[in-house]
C-alpha cells in the first residue's frame, strides 16, 4: 500500500492500520514499533508518514452535541467538512479552520492548525476544550487546559508524536449566514501590502495573495482579501459540484510562463482598489476544496509547500529579501499566501507566532532544495520559523533554532517513551 | 416521517446504507445480535441528522422469534434494506458441514423467513420497498468461494421471485450485486483498488436505485460488464480456470 501526503513527495510503501475499535488500537500498538498517526493525508510533507500508519479515519463518530453552547463531542477521524455538513444549516461554524475543511479533527490538533482569523483568534487548540489521548502504554489520558495540561501542550501542534488522538471535545460559533462579505484591496507594493494588513487589523478575517514575480517596485504586490460573516440569515448548505483534476498534469505544465500569465490575470482581473464581494464560506475559506485532486496540476514528482513566520518587527526587511530571492530565481510559486498572525500560544510545537507568514507552493524540481536552503538562512537569520505540517526537507538545524521549546517536547516524549514508538519520516530526519 | 429498517445494521455497508437514508429524512430501526454495540452509532446519526434512530436486538438465526420482533415494531417500516452476509471460509466447508450450514443460514434462509414475513406485511398494506444486498458471487458458481456464492444466488432468486409477486401490489424489491467493497469483511484480503468500493459508495447507488425504482444494480458500473462475461464462457472452459 502507498498512503501518501498532499505533496506526493517523498512516496513511501507503507502498511496501515486501520483503527476501528479501541482494543484493537491498544493490542497494535504494543505489537508494533515505529507508528504515527495518519488524518486524510492533507499534511504536506513527511509529517504522518512512516512504514506503518495508523488510518484514523474510520473513527468519525460525533459522540455528543450540547446545542446551548455549541459544543461538539467528536471522534478524531471524523472531517471538518462532516462538521460544517451538519452545523451549518443549524447556524454554527468552526471557530478555527484552515484553508481546506478536508482534514480530520485529529490532524487539525496534532497540527494546531490555524486560519484566516488567528490574528484574532489564535490556534485550533483554542476552540479544544478537551481531548483524550492514548499513549504509548495504551493508557488513555483526559487533556485540557485544566488536566494533563503538559500533554495538551504537547499534543496540540505535537504531530501526532505523543499518542493516538481518540476523540475531542470542540467549540463551535454561531453564524447567522453561509455568507462572507469581503473586501479585495490591491496593493502595488510590498509597503502598501503592509499597510493594507494594518488597516484592516481589525476585520476578523484576512489573507492575501502575492505574486511572488513581481520584480523591482512592484515587488510584494497583492491582493488582500478581508472579510466576516454577513447577516442575512441564509443558511442552506449544500455540496458544491467539484472540476476533477483527473491525472497528474505534466510536469512541465507549471512553469515561470504559465505561473506569470496565472499572476497577472489573477491580479488584473480585480480593477479597483479596493473592491466589495458577497461570496459563500466554501469560496472565501475553502477555495481549492472545489477542485478534487487539485494537487496533480504539480505532476507526478509531488510538489511541496514551504510556509514560514518571521516576527512581526522583522517582517518586512525579511520578506523583501525572500521575495527577492525568489523572484531573482524564477521558480515561480504558483499560490504564495501572506498572513497577518496574532500571539503565539504556549503549546511546545505551535507554528504561529505573533507576525506574518508566507505560504509558497513549489513543484519538486531539481534546484528547488538549494533555493529553500537559502530561504532557510533568512528566515532563521530573522528568528522565524518552518511550520512542520506543510514541511518534507528542512534540516535538524533550522527546524531547532525556529522552535526553542523542542527541548522540553523531547524531554515530554522521553517520559512516556514516545519517542520509542511514535515517529514519523519528519520526526527522524528533524529529530524530535 | 417514516422508518426504514436495516438489518445487519452492524456492517460497513449496513451503516453507509443507515447514514444516507437519515440524511435523506428517515427515522431508522437498526436491527442487529447486540445491538447495544450500535449506540454510540445511533447516536452519531441522531445528531447529524436529528432523525429518530432505535437500535434493536435481531438474530437473523433465530428464526422463531422473526415474527415477534417484526410485531412489536410500533410503527411499521416504509422500507427494509437486508446488509446481512457472512463470507465464511471456503476450504472449512468442504469438510466441515457446520460452516456450510451457516454460510447457507445467514445469506439466505435467515433472510428467507424475515422477508417472508415483512412482505406479506407490505403486500397487505400495498407499500414499501425491500432491498436485499447480495452479490455478484452468486451469478455464477466459482471453486474459491462457491457455497457463499450458492447461498447468495439462492437469495438472488428469492428476490426475483419475490420482486414479480409483490409487483402487483405496487412493492419493490431491489437486489443490489456489489462487488469488491472495502469493510470489515475482505479487511485483508487484496483486493484491486479500481474494482473496489467504499461503503459510501454502495449506500449512495443503494439510495438512488431504489428511489429511482430500479429491479437490480451493480455496484460499479464495470461489474455488470465483467459478470456479463463471466456468465458467459462456456462451462467446458469454465471448469478449468481460476478466478
Amino acid at each position: 500500500m502507498g498512503l501518501s501526503s498532499w505533496g506526493n513527495y517523498p512516496k513511501i510503501i507503507n502498511e496501515a492500520f486501520f483503527f476501528n475499535q479501541i482494543g484493537r488500537l491498544k493490542s497494535f500498538i504494543e505489537d508494533t514499533d515505529e507508528i504515527i498517526p495518519y488524518g486524510n493525508g492533507r499534511s504536506y510533507g513527511d509529517s504522518a508518514l512512516n512504514k506503518k500508519i495508523i488510518c484514523i479515519k474510520p473513527q468519525n463518530y460525533f459522540l455528543d452535541f450540547d446545542e446551548d453552547n455549541g459544543i461538539l463531542h467528536l471522534q478524531a477521524g471524523a472531517l471538518l467538512s462532516d462538521i460544517l455538513d451538519v452545523f451549518v444549516p443549524r447556524g454554527w461554524f468552526l471557530k478555527i479552520t484552515p484553508g481546506t475543511k478536508l482534514i480530520t479533527v485529529g490532524g487539525a490538533i496534532a497540527s494546531d492548525v490555524h486560519g484566516k482569523n488567528h490574528h484574532i483568534e489564535g490556534c485550533f487548540s483554542e476552540c479544544v476544550i478537551m481531548l483524550n489521548l492514548m499513549l504509548p502504554s495504551g493508557e488513555i489520558v483526559k487533556c485540557s487546559k485544566s488536566e494533563n495540561l503538559e500533554l495538551f501542550r504537547a499534543t496540540c501542534g505535537g504531530m501526532g508524536l505523543t499518542g493516538v488522538i481518540l476523540d475531542a471535545k470542540i467549540s463551535l460559533k454561531k453564524i447567522n449566514s453561509k455568507y462572507i462579505d469581503q473586501t479585495t484591496i490591491k496593493t502595488k507594493d510590498l509597503k502598501e501590502t503592509f499597510e493594507a494588513f494594518e488597516e484592516y487589523k481589525d476585520k476578523p478575517y484576512s489573507v492575501a495573495w502575492i505574486d511572488c514575480l513581481a520584480k523591482g517596485d512592484k515587488l510584494g504586490k497583492c491582493l488582500l482579501m478581508v472579510g466576516d460573516f454577513s447577516t442575512d440569515g441564509i443558511l442552506e448548505y449544500k455540496a458544491k459540484r467539484k472540476l476533477n483534476i483527473p491525472f497528474n498534469f505534466p510536469s512541465f505544465a507549471l512553469n515561470t510562463l504559465s505561473v506569470t500569465i496565472f499572476n497577472k490575470f489573477y491580479y488584473g482581473k480585480i480593477r479597483n482598489k479596493i473592491s466589495k464581494q458577497k461570496i459563500d464560506l466554501d469560496t472565501f475559506f475553502y477555495p481549492l476544496d472545489s477542485i478534487n485532486n487539485w494537487n496533480r496540476i504539480y505532476g507526478k514528482n509531488g510538489f511541496t509547500q514551504y510556509q514560514f513566520i518571521l516576527p512581526e518587527h522583522k517582517s518586512f526587511v525579511g520578506l523583501q529579501e525572500i521575495l527577492k530571492t525568489i523572484s531573482l530565481s524564477g521558480k515561480g510559486s504558483f499560490l504564495a499566501v501572506l498572513k497577518l498572525y496574532g500571539k503565539g500560544n504556549e503549546n511546545f510545537l505551535s507554528f504561529p507566532i505573533k507576525g506574518y507568514s508566507l505560504a509558497l507552493d513549489f513543484k519538486i524540481e531539481k534546484g528547488l532544495f538549494e533555493l529553500l536552503d537559502k530561504i532557510d538562512k533568512i528566515v532563521i537569520k530573522n528568528n522565524g520559523r518552518i511550520y512542520l505540517a506543510k514541511d518534507v526537507r528542512v534540516s535538524k538545524k533550522v527546524f531547532e533554532q525556529g522552535y526553542p521549546k523542542i527541548d522540553k517536547f523531547r524531554a515530554l516524549r522521553e517520559k512516556y517513551k514516545m519517542n520509542k514508538k511514535f515517529n514519523s519520516v519528519q520526526s527522524m530526519r528533524v529529530g524530535i | 416521517m417514516g422508518y426504514i429498517l436495516i438489518i445487519g445494521a452492524k456492517s460497513d455497508i449496513a451503516k453507509a446504507v443507515a447514514r444516507k437514508y437519515a440524511e435523506k429524512g428517515n427515522n431508522l430501526y437498526l436491527a442487529a445480535r447486540n445491538s447495544s454495540e450500535l449506540k454510540e452509532f445511533a447516536k452519531d446519526i441522531g445528531i447529524r441528522t436529528q432523525m429518530d434512530v432505535k437500535c434493536l436486538d435481531l438474530d437473523v438465526l433465530d428464526y422463531a422469534s422473526h415474527q415477534c420482533f417484526y410485531d412489536t415494531l410500533a410503527e411499521k417500516p416504509i422500507g427494509v434494506v437486508s446488509a446481512v452476509g457472512y463470507l465464511g471460509d471456503q476450504d472449512k466447508t468442504q469438510s466441515h458441514f457446520t460452516e456450510a450450514k451457516k454460510i447457507i443460514d445467514t445469506n439466505y434462509t435467515g433472510l428467507v423467513s424475515l422477508f417472508n414475513i415483512i412482505a406479506n406485511d407490505f403486500e397487505k398494506r400495498k407499500s414499501g420497498f425491500i432491498v436485499g444486498i447480495s452479490s455478484v458471487a452468486g451469478d455464477r458458481g466459482r471453486k474459491s468461494n462457491y457455497m457463499y456464492g450458492s447461498a447468495k444466488a439462492a437469495f438472488t432468486a428469492y428476490l426475483g421471485g419475490l420482486r414479480n409477486r409483490l409487483h402487483e401490489a405496487n412493492v419493490q424489491v431491489l437486489t443490489v450485486k456489489p462487488g469488491f467493497v472495502a469493510t470489515k469483511m475482505t479487511e485483508g484480503l487484496d483486493l484491486p483498488k479500481k474494482l473496489t468500493a467504499e461503503p459510501k459508495e454502495v449506500a449512495k447507488v443503494i439510495y438512488r436505485a431504489q428511489q429511482q425504482d430500479k429491479n437490480v444494480v451493480y455496484i460499479k458500473w464495470i461489474w455488470k460488464w465483467i459478470m456479463l462475461i463471466i456468465k458467459n464462457i462456456p462451462e467446458w472452459q469454465f471448469k478449468k480456470m481460476s478466478i
